[in-house]
């Protein structure tokens, strides 16, 4: 079974659930952005939750499945055609030979899962299918697809069967304008008082260059961090530190103008202070957020960010077991 | 040293700076953190990563409470505590075109984003550090060994800081506004760290040279790629040679031939010994390359 690229879109890449334990020497974890949506793809096709699938940016890519195959779309709010006829999201369906996949456009959200029974069948590098881009490596080619592409499917674990869908109460929305939750720490006690204030107070935009590395947000009032002699080996700008490494979810704000969140492509480390951290059941939000939505930081403690996060996982419990087998 | 300050990354990082200021000693008792703690193998912990005078590791907070990790952590810092550092690693010594044309063009590209627009990087690095012209720079930059005290930003990209006093540490700012190019193996300089780009790149680093050596290949196809497709980890030990335009256009051929090769020797690196003589420890770590 093969899936021929027509047009790839914009950004078109395969991913699966990541690559851990590299980040030390500057491999980042990789993986799909949003991972409930991979898992939800996945699950509907009767993949592990984990396997590989594509993951497409903004402009969703034009496929044509060569052999019979059961496929879902998860993620963003973009409605699946074949040959022009609409599909359900978040519901498998079936495609025949030469059954071309297109998409409307993505109305909410920004990245769109293409799942297909027996998953995107790449070379495993260090233990996993995903691009990471800067560094080239896995993925199709190390690079994200370009038309004429083609792509090789695995083997069907068995079970996958068209019609088999996500619960509505199971299913994310992609607001316009959300929340994101921050556990300060790191070098936030680098801002000024004031900065730490307007912050939290200033309603941020995604920047067109938001991207798998980092999500870049403008139009908030510039930050300031305090005045100091500067650390040896730090740099000489006051928002610089000695080079250290970068949590995911950390924010980052070089020259204290435009906060970037490092999401799953990460570069591993720098030397611009991080003033905190998005925490971990927010992430996928960050994943699905156009250009131009809106977003407000808001300042959590420890507890509320395992609150979250098991809530998040209470969550893909209740997705397992409404898509079990 | 006073303690070291542990702050959370959310619920999956604990980041803990070691120092504010970079030195040789807070990058060792980070490595030595670290090296305990991947020996420990805690069920729950998926990256551990020493870098420069602080480290960084991550967890899954359903497998290990945040204040459980935390505790462990300052247990093991309290265990290491102020020992004398003796760490046995590896020094390799890397070609450097010093002064090429490719980073020499690409910095010509972005002159509007230097402090100093009518020289180039390394004219610049040469003369704020007091250097009276850059062949002493370079003496300086390839004459002691440098260690690696963290490896990242991107795949394999290694940061380097020279092993010599503070008093010989050379500094200089990185790029007004960071460029979005850089060649492929670069050696950069900022702050007082070196970066071998490398992959091609943005990067805001003062560009000093080139070395013909690729230092991460996804492909793995020389050698010394054989075990891994990175080949820097921190704690290693870089001794530059300053080479002719022959002697790096041999070298990148041989690279292209599949037979450039980097040969890393053992060695035991001693703390108490560099600050008993720094000068004349710097120059027996490097007689090492030459003893064989």
């Amino acid at each position: 079974m093969t899936i021929e690229v027509i047009k790839p879109g914009l950004a078109t890449t395969v991913q699966d659930a990541g690559r851990p334990g590299y980040y030390n020497i500057g491999i980042p974890l990789s993986g799909a952005l949003d991972q409930y949506a991979l898992r939800v793809a996945n699950l509907l096709v009767g993949n592990e939750e984990g396997a590989a699938v594509l993951e497409a940016t903004l402009l969703a890519p034009e496929l044509v499945f060569r052999a019979p195959a059961v496929v879902a779309i998860a993620g963003a709010e973009a409605t699946p055609k074949i040959n022009g006829e609409e599909r359900p999201r978040n519901e498998s369906f079936a495609v025949k030979a030469d059954d071309h996949l297109t998409f409307d456009f993505m109305k909410s959200g920004a990245r769109s899962y293409i799942a297909v029974a027996g998953g995107i069948d790449v070379p495993v590098l260090l233990g996993s299918r995903s691009l990471y881009g800067l560094g080239a490596l896995g993925g199709f080619s190390g690079r994200k697809l370009a038309a004429g592409d083609v792509l090789l499917v695995g083997r069907p674990r068995g079970g996958a069967r068209a019609g088999l869908a996500l619960p509505a109460d199971l299913t994310p929305i992609y607001p316009r304008s959300l929340e994101l939750r921050v556990v300060t720490g790191l070098y936030f006690h680098r801002l000024t008082d004031e900065s730490a204030e307007t912050f939290f107070e200033d309603t941020w935009t995604v920047a067109p260059e938001a991207d798998r590395i980092g999500y870049r947000y403008r139009k908030g009032r510039p930050l300031s961090f305090r005045d100091r002699k500067q650390p040896f080996g730090a740099g000489s700008d006051p928002s610089n530190i000695v080079d250290a490494g970068y949590p995911y979810g950390s924010i980052q704000v070089p020259g204290g103008l435009e906060p970037i969140v490092l999401h799953r492509d990460a570069v591993s480390g720098g030397g611009y202070a991080m003033i905190g951290t998005v925490i971990s059941a927010d992430m996928d939000r960050v994943a699905q957020m156009q250009p131009n939505n809106l977003a407000r930081f808001v300042d959590v403690d420890m507890a509320t960010a395992l609150k979250a996060r098991a809530e998040y996982k209470a969550r893909e419990t209740r997705l397992r077991s409404a898509l079990a087998a | 040293m006073s303690g070291i300050r542990y702050s959370f990354g959310a619920d999956e990082h604990i980041f803990a700076e070691i120092n504010e200021e970079m030195s040789l000693e807070a990058f060792f008792k980070g490595m030595a953190i670290c090296k305990e703690l991947e020996t420990r193998r805690i069920s729950g912990v998926s990256e551990v990563c020493p870098s420069n005078a602080s480290y960084l590791v991550r967890f899954d907070p359903d497998v290990i409470h945040p204040d459980k990790m935390l505790r462990t952590l300052q247990e093991i810092e309290a265990q290491v505590g102020e020992a004398e550092i003796e760490l046995p690693t590896r020094i390799v010594e890397m070609p450097v075109l010093y002064n090429d044309p490719w980073t020499r063009e690409t910095g010509a590209r972005f002159r509007e984003r230097h402090q100093d627009p009518n020289s180039t990087d390394i004219e610049y690095a040469a003369r704020i550090n007091g250097y009276k012209s850059v062949d002493d720079f370079i003496a300086a930059h390839s004459g002691a060994p440098w260690f690696v005290t963290m490896v990242g930003f991107v795949a394999g990209l290694p940061w380097l800081y020279q092993i010599v006093e503070r008093s010989k540490q050379i500094e200089v700012p990185k790029y007004l506004r960071p460029r979005t190019d850089t060649p492929k193996l670069t050696i950069g300089h900022g702050g007082c760290f070196i970066a071998i780009y490398s992959v091609r790149g943005a990067g805001g680093y003062q560009m000093l040279g080139i070395t013909p050596a690729p230092i991460y290949d996804p492909q793995q196809r020389l050698s010394y790629f054989k075990d891994f497709l990175a080949v820097f980890q921190p704690g290693d030990i870089v001794k530059f040679r300053s080479v002719s335009r022959e002697e790096y256009d041999r070298d990148v051929e041989a690279v292209a031939a599949g037979t450039f090769n980097l040969t890393f020797r053992p060695v035991t690196f001693s703390l108490k010994s560099f600050h008993a003589d720094p000068g004349g420890y710097s120059r027996h770590l490097a007689e090492v390359l030459n003893d064989h």
